[in-house]
């Protein structure tokens, strides 16, 4: 359980990242350490204006996977922002932007939700993943 | 099996995966060694969430039941 699990997130839809987000709270519960790297649109989903907002679903979802997501979320799942807060609570997650996609979206690290520790380059999370898996999102 | 003093109750029922492990996670880090805690849980993957988090956790699971769709499990924290 000592190896991380390394999460490259891409995509900033909020079913993807709800995905993602239950990865990591599930990885946190057994003390699996998660590093998780924000790209592109799942990084500008991370901009603390926009971490509430609506970021809609992938294209797959369609019509009906829109009402079975909003009934979820109805029935009391918590939004993903808030899954990976209490990931983070329990200890061992990483989440860290992109630098390349920092300055694709023009940001700033104070631009950023609380739920960023910080900002690397692709080189770092690389050599911080070591041999352990990498899964991208 | 002879009655056991349960020192916390975790109420994950409607919680969908995987807050009720979560949750357990997050109880079991601040009670004392040996205590006794009771989940309760509608999750349909919290029987076999449940079993594999205590057994790579090293966290005992006394018991485990269910009562139409609540499962109740009672986890002593080593």
């Amino acid at each position: 359980m000592d190896e991380s699990l390394n999460l490259v997130l891409f995509s900033g839809t909020d079913d993807k990242l709800q995905a993602a987000a239950v990865l990591t709270a599930g990885a946190a519960a057994l003390g699996k350490p998660v590093k998780i790297f924000l790209q592109y649109w799942a990084l500008d989903a991370f901009r603390a204006a926009n971490v509430g907002a609506d970021h809609g679903l992938a294209p797959e979802a369609g019509a009906a996977g829109r009402l079975a997501v909003d009934a979820l979320a109805r029935a009391g799942q918590a939004p993903w922002a808030e899954t990976f807060r209490q990931a983070k609570e329990l200890g061992g997650i990483d989440i860290e932007a992109c630098s390349l996609s920092m300055d694709l979206l023009k940001l700033e690290p104070s631009d950023l939700d609380p739920l960023v520790d910080g900002v690397e380059g692709v080189t770092a999370f690389y050599l911080n993943a070591g041999d352990g898996q990498i899964v991208f999102i | 099996m002879p009655t056991l003093a349960i020192s916390h109750t975790i109420d994950a029922r409607g919680l969908s995966c995987p807050m009720p492990i979560v949750k357990t996670a997050q109880v079991c880090r601040v009670v004392p060694a040996g205590s006794v805690v009771e989940l309760l849980a509608t999750d349909q993957g919290s029987t076999k969430d449940v079993s594999a988090w205590c057994r790579a956790t090293g966290n005992e699971l006394l018991d485990q039941t269910v009562d139409g769709s609540v499962y109740r499990f009672l986890i002593r924290r080593n």
